[in-house]
């Protein structure tokens, strides 16, 4: 009767149409959501913006206020960027040095622990009485923070190669030097490059907390000073800033670790 | 009468000091120049200690190891090793992998990279021999476990060692590419006059590729007994269903049976 498969066919015809890929755009419907609940939020309930202004107000803020803020905000990322440098190539001579031996290991292991666990704004006010207020502190309060990570992931990366790998190489006369450069070293930059994404973000967290203690520039300093002052949409347009700056950072971290070490993020549909 | 590839003269090895403990006690074995010998026995024997010794990864607190004339006092690089686990570094191609052991290997690493198209060709050589033509720009892990195994034991044959030692290669594979890669096996040994130490928990395996299998006894271990497998080359998959194979088998696992109860 009416249900012959012919209309069927007739009618997947014309829909075939190809299916939106809402997946590169979920990122910014959910910050757009966020958003609009905060301002719908304050609105309602009549906060006044001393104690949390509506993102409307935030963004009134950044543009009344925009090159203070740019000011700031790039001697916050030139500050944040410099340690994280500084980090990286630290944590990777350490973190290659304390992966090459076992007796450096054991040694150095608790004290970068114990070194790891003191509060890093607890340091500020020593480097302050070394280097004076200002970029050098924010740089290496930045640098003590971000570096850790980079130590581990790349001690744990050569630390854990294969002993068959090992006793292959070994069998054919491979020295220390030899099994460290064609297995131990690649083989620790996927943990190298994983960790950058963490150390970053910290970079960024040890920057802020020396500028807000000890600086006269940089976000840090802006947002204690906007506070002063009781200006909290400023507050909050450093918040935004140093959000914004965080994720480009760590978006720039994950670019490169998919782009140099493809091989660990290997599809497993790839296979067979 | 030319002397033997590998000798082992009553050699003692202790881990871990002088209380550790004792995986060898009074182990002798002698592998001839081309044969393929099979060491089977109970768990935990000391087959991959055994390894150890002959490649000079360890060196025995007693006794002698000597391979290829030469007494053992280091790592010997006329071995090429293969282990269960496949071991393929994944950032490196397949060919690139093979061809690993060229550049540690003192005798070839100053010449690879004049000679590259030469060692690439016999890499190819290699792979197509374990039916892997093709393959050596592909990732190992765009292969599956058996194709790895493949290149695998490609990468032990690449610097033309004299003695290739294989630790359970074929464990963790499933039943049918096990007696595919028997057949790759038994044909590279038939081809390239290397002599092979098997090391292996599968009796089958053991009977119808060696010519002689060792049978070791439980800790410390030490070789119970020799058996010359009488099946005459080239020798096809179809003898596994032969009654005097069959018997074989059943003898090799009462031995290793009695073994264990005496364990």
């Amino acid at each position: 009767m009416t249900d012959s498969p012919a209309p069927t066919v007739a009618v997947s015809t014309p829909i075939a149409r190809k299916p939106i890929n809402w997946l590169p755009f979920m990122p910014w419907i959910y910050t757009i959501a966020l958003f609009a609940i905060w301002e719908l939020g304050v609105q309602l309930s009549g906060l006044p913006h001393t104690i949390l202004p509506a993102p409307s107000r935030v963004f009134q803020a950044i543009i009344q206020y925009w090159p203070a803020i740019q000011r700031h905000s790039i001697q916050t990322l030139y500050t944040t960027s410099l340690g994280f440098i500084l980090a990286v190539v630290g944590g990777l001579a350490l973190g290659l040095l304390v992966g090459w031996s076992r007796t450096i290991y054991a040694g150095l292991y608790p004290i970068m622990v114990g070194f790891n666990a003191i509060p890093k704004v607890a340091l500020v006010p020593i480097l302050v009485i070394w280097f004076g207020i200002g970029t050098v502190p924010a740089v290496l309060t930045a640098f003590l923070i971000a570096f850790f990570p980079i130590v581990v992931n790349v001690a744990t990366g050569l630390a854990t190669i294969e002993p068959e790998t090992e006793d292959v190489l070994r069998a054919l006369g491979a020295k220390k030097m030899d099994i460290m450069l064609k297995v131990g070293i690649p083989r620790s930059m996927p943990y190298f490059f994983g960790s950058l994404k963490v150390a970053i973000t910290l970079a960024f967290v040890g920057s802020v907390i020396s500028e807000t203690v000890a600086a006269n520039s940089g976000l840090g300093y802006m947002m204690s000073a906007a506070q002063s002052q009781f200006n909290v949409p400023l507050v909050f347009a450093g918040l935004v800033m140093l959000a914004v700056e965080g994720i480009v950072m760590y978006a720039l971290m994950a670019w490169i670790e998919k782009r140099t070490t493809g091989w660990a993020h290997r599809s497993t549909t790839m296979a067979g | 009468m030319t002397k033997p590839l590998v000798a082992i003269d009553q050699v003692d090895m202790r881990y871990g000091g002088p209380d550790g403990t004792l995986a060898v006690a009074g182990l002798n074995m002698v592998v001839e120049k081309g044969e393929f010998a099979a060491v089977v026995g109970p768990s935990g024997c000391g087959k991959s200690t055994l390894m150890k010794l002959v490649t000079g990864l360890h060196i025995p607190q007693s006794g002698l190891v000597t391979v290829a004339g030469t007494h053992v006092t280091k790592p010997v690089s006329i071995v090429g090793m293969a282990f269960q686990n496949p071991t393929m570094l994944p950032w490196r191609t397949t060919l690139d992998n093979i061809l690993l052991p060229l550049e540690i290997v003192e005798r070839h690493r100053h010449r690879l990279r004049r000679h590259k198209a030469e060692y690439v060709a016999k890499a190819e050589a290699l792979l197509d021999t374990v039916g892997l033509k093709g393959f050596g720009s592909k990732f190992p892990w765009q292969l599956s476990g058996g194709m790895q195994q493949r290149a695998n034991l490609c990468r032990a044959l690449i610097h033309e060692p004299e003695l290739l030692m294989l630790d359970e290669p074929f464990g963790a594979l499933d039943a049918f590419t096990r007696e595919e890669l028997w057949q790759v096996i038994r044909d590279l040994h038939a081809a390239q006059g290397v002599t092979i130490v098997l090391v292996t928990h599968d009796l089958r395996e053991a009977a119808f590729l060696a010519d002689t299998i060792h049978v070791m006894s439980a800790r410390p271990g030490r070789v119970l007994n020799v058996h010359r497998v009488p099946f005459a080359r080239p020798r096809q998959l179809e003898l596994m269903y032969e009654p005097a194979f069959n018997d074989l088998v059943h003898s090799l696992r009462a031995e290793i049976a009695d073994a264990r109860a005496v364990a």
